[in-house]
């Protein structure tokens, strides 16, 4: 299946070259592809994907080891921000 | 003590300037800062007094670890009654006027009355005086800073003041220290103005001290600011991206405000974003953001110092403006962006700008435009009454236009400057406001995060995140994660939220440590400061006593249950889009739980108990 990958804030570095946070890219994956497989293979290290959103919904720490992705996700991660 | 023990008590009327003993018994009971004024205020005013009549009272007050070397121990507030909403005001700034206060030798400063004639207060240490400021009437924050400074001969003077929106009745006027730091909310700027006082200049050099404990103050701090260093969002995050990281979060996570809140997500988040500042422009090869900057004593440093594209069209014939100054904060880029539909930069961070120039709230400010762009697009408002402005969402040339006419209190900024409700009441429309008790909206939609609906209906100064942030939990998971969707805890985890913050804000302390500190950080700290046995329950009970007070206040001041609502777009039109597609905000499933425990009755007031247990 194909999703699509969004690291935003100090992650986008580690997206490809002139690729934009917001638009991401598209990454073919295994149907049995993990949330933390997926964090490893992109680099990015595990205590800084704090916010990692399905679909803009939230991944549960605990749902991180089980393949949950469907053809065409969106997967944003962010590294702990907070505002206000 | 860290407290001074002293209170400088400013009568307007009479022209004196007096000092008298802090309140002790007070200090117990509401600790400093938003708490302790509050008590002041609830104990000299009727509730029922117009806000802008020389019976309301005005207070700029500090913590007791204000001016101290804890970190970001400079937080100051301004404490009154509302104009924009008739209930409490308390709008809390950093900067570093706070802590000059303090260092002068006061607690707070309580302003009574009103000046026959424009007067500001100059306060150097034991010296307090009114003096003339009729040569500063009709200037803009910045003209007076400059001028203050000056005429002074005393560039470190700290300044606090009013420009022209709050002198032309704008009822969203802040009150600006420092050039660009703000008691941004309610129109603490309008009820300074209608005092004819237009800034406290002040020049403290005592020092603060006088702590109970002061090597175990010293240990406490340093500690404190360890934790804060290591943890990743106040070490890293807000001092690269500030607050303004959460623009991309937010929309992704569908709960962007758009368009007066008709819509979840905004497509042009991203060019308004913390990452976008950060992005080289074309035209001279800047970034939108030249550095951070941080507030007295702060560790963390999440200020946006930015500069405008000179090229842009705002700003093209106006050097004035080409310097660094400023720049946008996430609700000020939210309110002013995605909900005016604008995703030009430049035009949000010259309407900021223009928001420190001349002192106006930029979250009320961009709903109230927001809201103006609605009724123009319903017909409502046609360019008749727009000075001959076509005012469409998404119209940069609009907003820039409205915010310059607001600013100054011309043409159809006057009608602006009303503020939401009264603008969508005077055309017909008061559905279209986006606002409870007559307060604007902050950047979260509730029907993505059911929480602060909860929060927004039952805050104490109107719509406003930073009475309960549950955001923190609810998307950030700070302290832990819930779910953003449910309604389930929601009571118990905004209660938490709101009495944990009162706490922290009469400290004298910025609410954003709490992304790092939890309470038992803060209360060693207060501990070894200030006489008396400060646990991390004894705080949760002081901000419990003073959410109390607030709602106490608001209720004689003629609030009701039916005040603690949302409008009815939020509770009525689920969200198109996004995970929260197809939700409305289920303030009707959290608000009886939150009354009961809280400890009202089902009609929202304080059940006896509830004044027995609080001392109130």
């Amino acid at each position: 299946m194909q999703i699509r990958i969004k690291l935003y804030a100090s992650l986008s570095e580690l997206l490809p070259q002139g690729v934009k946070a917001h638009e991401g890219f598209l990454l073919d994956i295994d149907d049995d592809l993990t949330p933390n497989q997926l964090i490893d293979q992109l680099h990015v290290p595990r205590p800084m994907a704090h916010l990692i959103l399905r679909n803009g919904v939230y991944i549960k720490p605990e749902d991180r080891d089980r393949p949950l992705f469907e053809d065409e996700d969106v997967f944003a991660v962010w590294p702990p921000v907070a505002g206000g | 003590m860290s407290w001074t023990g002293k209170v400088l008590r400013v009568n307007l009327t009479e022209g004196t300037c007096k000092p008298e003993p802090l309140n002790m018994e007070w200090a117990q009971q509401y600790l400093g800062q938003r708490g302790l004024a509050t008590k002041y205020l609830v104990e000299e005013i009727d509730p029922k007094v117009d806000a802008l009549s020389p019976e309301n009272v005005m207070i700029m007050t500090t913590g007791p670890l204000t001016g101290t070397m804890a970190s970001t121990g400079g937080r100051y507030s301004v404490v009154t009654k509302s104009p924009l909403t008739g209930c409490i005001a308390c709008s809390n700034s950093g900067g570093f006027i706070g802590a000059e206060i303090k260092a002068a030798g006061w607690d707070m400063i309580i302003y009574e009355g009103k000046s026959p004639k424009p007067v500001y207060l100059y306060l150097e240490n034991e010296t307090a005086e009114l003096r003339s400021a009729e040569h500063l009437w009709g200037k803009s924050v910045w003209d007076t800073h400059e001028m203050l400074h000056k005429e002074n001969q005393d560039p470190e003077l700290k300044i606090a003041c009013v420009g022209r929106s709050a002198e032309q009745g704008n009822l969203y006027s802040a009150i600006v220290n420092d050039m660009h730091r703000a008691a941004g909310r309610s129109g603490v700027g309008t009820v300074m103005a209608s005092k004819n006082l237009k800034a406290l200049a002040c020049r403290g050099t005592r020092g603060v001290g006088n702590f109970k404990d002061p090597m175990r103050f010293l240990q406490a701090t340093e500690q404190g600011k360890k934790v804060l260093a290591e943890n990743a969002v106040t070490g890293q995050g807000l001092p690269t991206y500030g607050t303004q990281v959460l623009m991309n979060v937010i929309n992704e996570m569908g709960a962007m405000p758009t368009r007066n809140m008709r819509e979840v997500q905004f497509e042009g988040a991203h060019k308004i974003s913390g990452e976008a500042m950060h992005e080289p422009r074309e035209s001279d090869g800047q970034p939108n953001l030249s550095t951070n900057g941080a507030c007295f004593a702060c560790t963390i440093a999440c200020g946006r110092i930015s500069t405008i594209d000179p090229q842009h069209f705002s700003i093209k014939d106006k050097p004035e403006y080409h310097k660094a100054s400023g720049g946008l904060e996430y609700e000020a880029a939210w309110a002013l962006g995605s909900n005016t539909g604008v995703d030009d930069i430049d035009a949000l961070t010259y309407a900021q700008f223009l928001c420190n120039e001349d002192g106006m709230d930029p979250i009320t400010l961009g709903a109230t435009i927001s809201a103006a762009m609605e009724l123009y697009e319903m017909g409502a408002i046609t360019t008749a009454d727009t000075d001959g402005l076509e005012i469409p969402f998404g119209s940069a040339e609009a907003l820039v236009k409205l915010t310059e006419l607001t600013a100054k209190g011309e043409g159809f900024g006057k009608v602006l400057g009303l503020g939401s409700r009264r603008l969508c009441e005077k055309y017909g429309h008061p559905d279209i406001s986006m606002t409870v008790k007559s307060q604007e909206f902050p950047a979260y939609d509730p029907r993505g995060i059911q929480g602060m609906g909860l929060a927004y209906a039952t805050s104490n100064r109107g719509a406003c995140h930073l009475r309960g942030y549950t955001v923190s939990s609810e998307v950030l998971g700070i302290p832990e994660k819930t779910d953003p969707l449910t309604t389930d805890g929601k009571a118990e985890l905004v209660k938490a939220f709101q009495d944990a913050t009162a706490a922290v804000d009469s400290a004298g302390l910025c609410v954003f440590t709490t992304f790092a500190w939890g309470m038992d950080d803060i209360a060693p700290q207060i501990d070894a400061a200030c006489e008396g046995d400060w646990t991390t329950e004894k705080l949760l009970e002081v901000g419990e006593r003073i959410w109390n007070m607030e709602r106490d206040f608001n209720l004689k001041a003629g609030m009701t249950a039916a005040d603690d609502t949302l409008p009815k777009r939020l509770r009525k039109d689920a969200a198109k889009v996004g995970p929260a597609e197809g939700r409305v905000n289920d303030l009707d499933v959290m608000l009886p739980k939150y009354y009961e425990v809280r400890g009202w009755t089902t009609s929202g007031e304080l059940m006896p108990e509830t004044r027995e247990r609080l001392g109130l």
